[in-house]
């Protein structure tokens, strides 16, 4: 369960981390582009840390359960062969049902209005949770969020900054921030969604509880949007299934981009 | 002071290497010509962001990832410090950016060929960033200041980019039978356009003569070029693959290695737009500003906004 728990984690970090490097060259104004760059650098980092440790959990356990925990042809050779998994192998050879990363964070860049709001859903849901996570029970978890959490802080002021620039900016600014706040409202839900995995780390004080995270997730969302001049969406059905590894269109082509030199070349040190 | 004393005064600074600062006196043509070559140079860095960009997304770890996208983030550091050392001279950086969006501006031409394999990051890093550093290390020391300071810091990270290049490559050329290949080819392909970079042979330089003079550049086309030969060659004998051009030869006499008839044409025609990518990396240039347009002008009308209201408060 934790290493549900932690590739999940690693999965919103990877997934968000290449949709803003998608961003690197084709920025609005050069600083930004820089801005934009490190902060995906900053999720990859995570991402890497984490799926470091994934591994490793991964191949402590018994040889029946990792054949049957990846539904991934790759990886269950490399079981049978007696090979353990790296972090690359677990980020590379993995298809989309066993990626548990946000829905919102796998939505299309559209343009810097939608790439700014899902930002700072995000970026909001972060700031909590890690700042939480510092407590976990697990050491290794609890020092990621510790590191993470400067350049979360970091990520926040950016994407809430923008939020405020667009929102209160021009009439056209203001109009496609405000549509890209409301067409990404529905992935807002997941965030908060208490799965097995996330029930059982709660239970074991190594993860976070998403109920409580919830009230403070809104408030600074309301203020910031307010601040922006900028209307909260209204209560709508929430889309979710990313947890479990039920996606959008989304990520088939996310990771056919991302996994195709590994796919083609299997085995080999790049 | 009569204008040719001005002239005599900075032909003396020139003289005893000491740096022209923005607010000296300096000729007309020296001020036009660093501006074409600093903005030139910022133009490549810019442009040269697409090329390797486009591997972002898929580097084969996520280490080789993590170090491209830092890699590509250098460079428009590097635009961004050289941008900066033009506007000293008088031009805005939107100017700048009109001039490459409507072509008057030239960018390095290596940037208009395509990265068709992963093997492509590694010569782009080990050739065209060495290349690069060649004709930039001299440039720490030009004779005007806010270039010659840009230039430090650029190079420094230029050869640590070089490293990275060479070690992809390396790591390629010991892999397995295809890597092996993967990194001949993309040798092969980035060779030639590679030693085009030092520009056309010094005797159809048009610039270069005034150029050393003022001491904006300090050594010619065909002297860095050869440079580059040398070190390469030997660079190749360490990775184990084999010279692109039949003609390489030692020349005891000279102390160089000769090289084979470079497509001059080929150059030619792509410095007029004629490369595979000319059109796809000005398009891409053009979207970015285009598309971003709403974004610049929503920050301007913010910050005018705030500082607006902070008028108000203060008057209140």
């Amino acid at each position: 369960m934790n290493l549900a728990y932690t590739l999940r984690l690693a999965d919103d970090a990877l997934i968000i981390g290449h949709r803003l490097s998608e961003w690197c060259g084709h920025g609005p104004i050069l600083e930004q582009d820089i801005a934009l760059t490190n902060t995906s650098l900053d999720h990859l980092g995570r991402a890497r840390s984490l799926y470091q440790y994934a591994a490793e959990q991964f191949n402590a356990m018994g040889t029946e359960e990792k054949k049957n925990y990846f539904s991934s042809v790759a990886i269950q050779n490399m079981v049978s062969a007696g090979e353990t998994l790296d972090e690359d192998d677990v980020a590379y050879l993995r298809d989309g049902w066993d990626f548990k990363n946000l829905l919102l964070l796998e939505q299309p860049n559209s343009d810097w209005a939608y790439t700014v709001a899902r930002s700072f859903y995000y970026d909001t849901f972060n700031f909590f949770f890690f700042s939480e996570l510092q407590n976990s029970s697990d050491t290794t978890l609890a020092a990621v969020a510790a590191k993470s959490l400067k350049e979360i802080t970091y990520h926040l002021r950016w994407s809430s900054e923008w939020v405020v620039r667009l929102g209160d900016g021009t009439e056209e600014s203001h109009k496609r921030m405000q549509q890209a706040i409301n067409d990404l409202w529905m992935y807002t839900g997941e965030m908060f969604v208490m799965n097995d995995a996330d029930k059982d780390a709660v239970q074991k004080g190594r993860g976070v509880n998403l109920d409580e995270l919830k009230p403070k997730w809104m408030e600074r969302v309301q203020s910031i949007l307010d601040e922006a001049r900028l209307t909260l969406p209204a209560a709508t059905w929430m889309q979710s299934g990313g947890k479990d590894g039920k996606h959008t269109d989304n990520l088939g082509y996310i990771l056919a981009e991302m996994q195709f030199m590994q796919r083609t070349y299997p085995g080999m040190k790049w | 002071m009569a204008v040719h004393s001005f002239q005599e005064h900075f032909d003396s600074l020139i003289d005893r290497d000491i740096t022209i600062e923005p607010k000296d006196w300096m000729p007309d043509d020296y001020r036009k010509t660093l501006i074409r070559q600093i903005s030139q140079h910022a133009h490549s860095e810019i442009v040269g962001m697409l090329p390797e960009g486009n591997w972002i997304t898929r580097a084969p770890s996520l280490r080789r990832k993590a170090v491209l996208l830092a890699k590509v983030q250098d460079e428009a550091g590097h635009g961004l410090y050289l941008y900066s050392a033009a506007e000293t001279l008088g031009i805005t950086r939107d100017e700048m950016y009109n001039q490459l969006h409507s072509g008057k501006a030239k960018y390095s031409s290596i940037f208009n060929y395509p990265t068709l394999t992963w093997a492509d990051m590694g010569a782009i890093g080990w050739l065209v960033d060495g290349a690069a550093i060649m004709n930039q290390v001299p440039l720490c020391r030009t004779s005007y200041g806010p270039y010659a300071r840009a230039m430090v810091r650029v190079c420094k990270e230029e050869s640590f980019h070089q490293r990275q290049g060479f070690e992809i490559m390396l790591t390629l050329a010991k892999g397995t039978e295809i890597q092996k290949k993967m990194a001949q080819d993309a040798f092969n392909r980035w060779w030639w356009p590679s030693i085009m970079m030092f520009g056309p042979p010094d005797a159809e330089s048009p610039n270069t003569e005034q150029s050393v003079r003022w001491k904006i550049k300090r050594f010619t086309n065909d002297e860095l070029r050869q440079k580059f030969v040398d070190v390469t060659v030997e660079q190749t004998k360490v990775l184990g693959l084999e010279m692109p051009d039949k003609d390489i030869k030692w020349n005891e006499a000279r102390g160089h290695y000769d090289y084979g008839q470079i497509n001059w044409e080929e150059f030619w025609n792509v410095v007029k737009g004629n490369g595979p990518c000319n059109k796809q990396r000005l398009d891409a240039r053009r979207n970015a500003w285009d598309e971003g347009k709403w974004v610049r002008d929503a920050a301007m009308a913010h910050a005018e906004k705030r500082k607006a209201r902070t008028a108000a408060v203060k008057a209140a």
